[in-house]
């Protein structure tokens, strides 16, 4: 018995462009049309696409893969080619064991039936079995937290509500491969914390778990591997965090060179005490030289310092202006030169540093420039969250309940 | 094995899903499931009344029960097939695209539904037909082959129209108007007897002679002709094994062209 849950070999898949024949009304007319013009035929042939090149991979149990690329890319191919919903082209997969799928929770759910009705129906779509789902429903009810609307029927469920009792259900199908697609964007944030709590659970007993979402920091939390799709093609495999911090390094937007600027932030760069680096220890020394040339003159201006998570949430900024140095004045051809000193206070992972040309006094933005890499913070300590606060534990005891009477 | 019986219960699910649905939505509750086949007997009883004023002949009690006798099943086909025809492109869309499991549960539940319909009034016929006098005869045991015949011609055509539906959208058109005049080529209104010896064209529609069959058995006490039992059985066996290989060929295709 091997440990491999899930594999996927040399995986092709094809998928035909624009529009097909999709009505009897329009097949017939062409076919008749084809027997006197043969051309068209290899003309529809050509409109078909890769979605999926070469794509090999294997999860073994109790791991947690996360796929991670940009829309486009094939992740939910992937999905639905394991989940036999779509067939490969070419190559073979094999899955071990009994496979759910968080793939939209709340597919089976009819809008006539109540919440109860809809455990039943979705939980033996889902795979269980009547005795399983009547064994589990109060725990898929106090999970879903929707125990007074559990008669109601669905359609006057909230959006969140849908999706929650969605979720409920399909969280306790206990199967021993999980596929899980972007199904955590759904519900508040105590709900995903139930539920990314619920899947690290599954994972721990065993169960191996695909893992596809655009929220990186959930990735990074979640799955030790990670693939990176680009184009159907598989770019990389490897630890979550470098595969992370490789994609986040593909996402840039390039400043354009417009001469319309009349200033352009023409050099950034971030070093360690040894010289221009990406990695960076939480708490370590970062020194970031920025220069700005101008083109035309230019009055009054400031240069602003940011960083972004993964998830592009500013987490730090500060600017020259504010740091006391006031603002500067530049004619053509002028160039001004700061170097911003600073600690990577930083939980471990990956951010992003941006920096701005801005006028001061009129608060208008002159030029921007985003980091063609992001910075991958890595703490010693396991932290979590934004910011290391560099805790440490100064006192502990456990106070022993006294036994017995006091005299 | 697990996965078949994991696969029997969720057709079973599904089927009583559509149940519940379609008597939740209408406020009559299950009299919708004799609303149609009474339309039915009632347009027959028309049609009948007027042969009777034209050949000038009185109008018989076995004749409106033969009418009755045989839109039952008429009226399961009809919904089977209708049901069959839009249970993956309309009911089931999401599931199709989202979830694996074997793709007939959807054509399969359609019958399965429509069966429960026609099981509700068929009792409703039972007590008619007992009130108004019809005899009991050892051809009654016929019934269950005869009925078990119309429900895998409805499962093959269901299969065939459901997949094809699927790629193209006209067809669910193409099968809602034959089987609206589906009802003059077919000896629902009227006996195919009455054709005399043109009969035989009549009944070379598949359905025809196990509606007569039933006829011939419940109302008039006489067993179904053998030799056009056994053409009826041989399309439905033929459409059945045909029906799933055609759905069976085109299924991994569903989630794409949906």
């Amino acid at each position: 018995m091997s440990d491999v849950a899930l594999r996927m070999e040399h995986v092709y898949k094809k998928f035909r462009k624009g529009e097909m024949f999709n009505s009897l009304r329009d097949l017939i007319p062409a076919l008749t049309g084809r027997m006197f013009r043969q051309q068209e035929l290899s003309e529809n042939d050509k409109r078909e696409f890769w979605a999926l090149q070469d794509i090999s991979f294997e999860v073994k149990r109790g791991e947690a893969l996360g796929i991670i690329g940009h829309n486009g890319a094939g992740k939910s191919t992937i999905l639905k080619i394991l989940s036999r919903i779509m067939k490969p082209t070419k190559g073979s997969m094999a899955v071990n064991g009994r496979l759910s799928s968080l793939i939209e929770v709340a597919a089976g759910f009819h809008q006539d039936l109540t919440g109860r009705e809809n455990i039943f129906l979705n939980g033996t779509i889902l795979g269980m079995t009547k005795r399983e789902i009547e064994s589990k429903l109060d725990q898929i009810v106090a999970f879903s937290g929707l125990e007074e609307f559990i008669d109601t029927p669905v359609k006057r469920y909230s959006s969140g509500m849908y999706a929650r009792l969605g979720f409920s259900v399909a969280a306790h199908v206990d199967p021993e491969v999980l596929i899980v697609d972007e199904v955590l964007s759904v519900g508040d944030y105590l709900f995903q914390q139930k539920c990314m709590d619920r899947m690290k659970e599954v994972t721990r007993a065993g169960v191996a778990v695909l893992f596809v979402s655009h929220n990186l920091r959930s990735v990074a939390e979640f799955c030790t591997r990670c693939l990176l799709l680009e184009r159907g093609r598989l770019a990389m495999t490897g630890s979550s965090n470098d595969v992370i911090s490789r994609y986040m390094s593909s996402n840039r937007v390039v400043s354009e060179q417009d001469d319309s600027k009349p200033v352009v932030v023409s050099k950034v760069c971030v070093r360690n005490r040894h010289g221009e680096s990406v990695r960076f220890e939480s708490g370590e020394r970062a020194w970031i030289d920025v220069e700005v040339t101008a083109r035309r003159p230019c009055t009054k201006m400031a240069i602003v310092l940011y960083f972004k998570d993964d998830s592009y949430y500013e987490v730090f900024n500060t600017s020259t202006e504010r740091l006391g140095y006031g603002n500067f004045s530049l004619e053509p051809g002028d160039t001004f030169v700061c170097t911003f000193e600073l600690r990577m206070n930083f939980a471990s992972g990956a951010f992003r540093p941006l920096v701005a040309v801005y006028r001061y006094d009129t608060q208008t933005l002159l030029d921007r420039w985003e980091s063609s890499a992001c910075i991958y913070v890595g703490s010693a300590s396991d932290v979590r969250g934004a910011v290391n606060c560099f805790p440490e534990v100064v006192r502990h005891e456990v106070v022993r309940a006294t036994v017995g009477s006091s005299h | 094995m697990r996965e078949l019986r994991r696969y029997r219960e969720l057709l079973y699910v599904i089927a009583s899903r559509d149940i519940k649905v379609r008597y939740k939505q209408s406020i009559m509750g299950f009299l919708w499931a004799i609303l149609m086949p009474v339309l039915i007997v009632m347009a027959g009883v028309v049609v009948r009344y007027a042969y009777s004023l034209a050949a000038h002949t009185p109008l018989k009690t076995s004749d409106i029960a033969g009418v009755a006798v045989r839109s039952l099943p008429w009226t399961f086909l009809v919904s089977s097939i209708r049901f069959g025809c839009n249970s993956l492109i309309l009911s089931n869309k999401e599931l199709v695209t989202k979830i694996y499991f074997p793709r007939e549960i959807f054509p399969l539940s359609a019958v399965l539904s429509s069966l429960f319909d026609f099981a509700i009034a068929s009792g409703a016929l039972v007590i008619v037909l007992a009130a108004t006098g019809t005899p009991w005869s050892r051809y009654l045991a016929w019934v269950p082959v005869l009925f078990m015949t119309v429900v895998a011609w409805a499962i093959g055509v269901s299969l065939v129209v459901s997949a094809a539906s699927l790629f193209f959208r006209d067809v669910k058109y193409i099968v809602e108007v034959l089987l609206t005049f589906g009802i003059f080529f077919t000896p629902v209104f009227y006996d195919v007897r009455m054709f005399g010896d043109k009969a035989k064209w009549l009944l070379l529609n598949p359905v025809a002679p196990l509606l007569e069959g039933l006829s011939d058995c419940i109302t008039r006490q006489q067993p179904p002709n053998l030799y056009w039992f056994g053409y009826s059985l041989g399309w439905a066996v033929v459409t059945l094994l045909g029906g799933y290989a055609f759905f069976k060929h085109l299924e991994p295709a569903f989630a794409e062209s949906i």
